[in-house]
């Protein structure tokens, strides 16, 4: 956080990204993008003007600058009560009216999310009639998540955050083998779920979904990109459906918040109402 | 005459604190003058994993009220604000605070320098920094961009504080314009509110 970037050479970035990949950071929050950017001039050693010229002639380099300018930091089982009101509210809610249902993971980084929930739903007995779907724009981060480890490290906090869940089992370590440094899932939890490419600022609606959950995504859009993302999520959510985001996001201040009911404030949790 | 050179252009207030700013911090908000003219933005080390209590604990004897805000939260003056539990704070441009999860600085998540350095870049010479006792680094940078953009500074008195590494890294960063106790920095508020009245 030494050296700093001014806002003029922040637009010629994106302008460029946008230009020459499709990607639109324009209406990213300054912020944190700003960091970010930082962070990667940091990291690699690069002024403006050669990260500029870098994007400009070697396209290789957009996949690397992606994975660093995305935040992937994330949790298994990150806030314990909110997938206790998955487990005991949500999914029960869901299961009333439908037998076999779809969930999408918007913004699933390294996939800790999505596999919370294929353990949560192995534990109801009920994994084989959702499908889950993740996506992120990051394709380096992606594979990452298809192959269902994590580094072991990591493994201490999960733990710590399942065993405040107060899952069915008495570990985390039923779900896992550890194989060279990695906490590798068992094959069982990665059937129904499916990783893709996707982004949120340009991608299409590509399913109907009964509950989608993108949690700490948002936070890195300004205003008027939450507004065009949650216009998607609300098309692509059956009416009563539900949306999960960060238990510190909140729709008061999205023109959309009118099409959705809180069900539960403090974790986050909307339903769809109205078309 | 006060002995500090105050005007009426502030926009905010942010503070930073880690291990032992929390009687500081405490007595600071109980003592503020009622409809304090700015909003206090506050970045406190904190458990990371648990997400309530904290603000509770604050606003006990605090003259209004303490709040963790949301993503994209309006900031209003008159509000203290509690940077969330594993959550980053940042001042956005257009008035509002964004949050993020990004890697811990200083191995602390909220991050001092984040909410420091944010505030900076949008308030620039209209705004206090205040940092109290901690026993680490995390302040010192965010401090510093206060000094840079014109901003007024304000460390506790490393005598005073229970660990003063964290004053300590401020003053060695940059040029800090008061070294004050709590009582003093109390004080420099109430002169502070003076201004707005």
């Amino acid at each position: 956080m030494v050296q700093d970037i001014d806002i003029a050479d922040l637009k010629r970035i994106t302008e460029l990204i946008h230009t020459k990949y499709g990607y639109d950071f324009r209406n990213y929050a300054m912020s944190s993008f700003k960091r970010r950017m930082l962070r990667i001039l940091e990291l690699k050693n690069l002024s403006v003007e050669v990260m500029l010229k870098k994007l400009d002639e070697q396209p290789a380099f957009i996949n690397e600058f992606l994975d660093e300018l995305t935040v992937n930091v994330t949790e298994m089982f990150r806030d314990p009560g909110f997938w206790r009101v998955m487990r005991e509210e949500i999914i029960p809610g869901i299961l009333l009216n439908h037998k076999q249902f779809k969930i999408w993971h918007a913004g699933c980084s390294s996939g800790e999310e999505v596999f919370s929930m294929a353990i949560l739903l192995s534990e109801m007995g009920i994994q084989k009639d959702v499908t889950l779907i993740a996506t992120d724009l990051d394709v380096n981060i992606l594979e990452k998540a298809k192959s269902g480890a994590f580094p072991i490290k990591n493994m201490e906090l999960n733990e710590k955050n399942y065993i405040r869940f107060q899952g069915s089992s008495e570990s985390l370590k039923k779900y896992y083998r550890e194989e060279g440094g990695k906490a590798v899932l068992n094959k069982e939890l990665l059937e129904n779920v499916s990783f893709r490419k996707h982004d949120l600022v340009t991608g299409e609606i590509f399913n109907k979904f009964d509950l989608i959950l993108c949690r700490n995504v948002m936070i890195y859009f300004n205003q008027t990109l939450q507004n065009d993302v949650l216009k998607k999520f609300h098309e692509s959510l059956f009416k009563y459906g539900y949306l999960a985001i960060g238990s510190k996001e909140s729709l008061i201040w999205c023109d959309i918040a009118s099409k959705f009911l809180v069900v539960n404030n403090e974790e986050k949790v909307y339903k769809k109402i109205k078309d | 005459m006060s002995k500090y050179n105050l005007n009426n252009s502030y926009k905010a207030v942010v503070i930073g604190g880690s291990a032992g700013s929390f009687q500081g911090i405490v007595k600071i908000l109980a003592q503020l003058p009622k409809d304090f003219p700015l909003p206090i933005i506050m970045a406190l080390h904190r458990l990371k994993h648990v997400r309530n209590g904290f603000v509770e604990a604050l606003s006990i004897k605090s003259v209004a009220q303490v709040l963790e805000p949301h993503d994209k939260e309006p900031i209003k003056k008159g509000l203290i604000y509690l940077a969330p539990s594993n959550y980053h704070l940042s001042v956005e441009l257009g008035n509002h605070f964004a949050l993020s999860t990004e890697e811990m600085i200083n191995n602390s998540r909220p991050a001092i320098d984040i909410t420091l350095g944010s505030s900076a870049f949008v308030y620039r010479e209209k705004l206090v920094g205040i940092l109290l006792s901690g026993a680490n680094r995390d302040g010192g940078l965010g401090m510093k961009h206060i000094k840079d953009k014109g901003g007024l500074t304000i460390v506790q008195e490393p005598t005073e504080c229970m660990i003063d590494t964290m004053p300590k890294a401020a003053l060695a960063l940059t040029k800090i314009d008061y070294t004050l106790k709590i009582d003093e920095i109390i004080v420099f508020l109430k002169e502070l509110d003076k201004q707005y009245r």
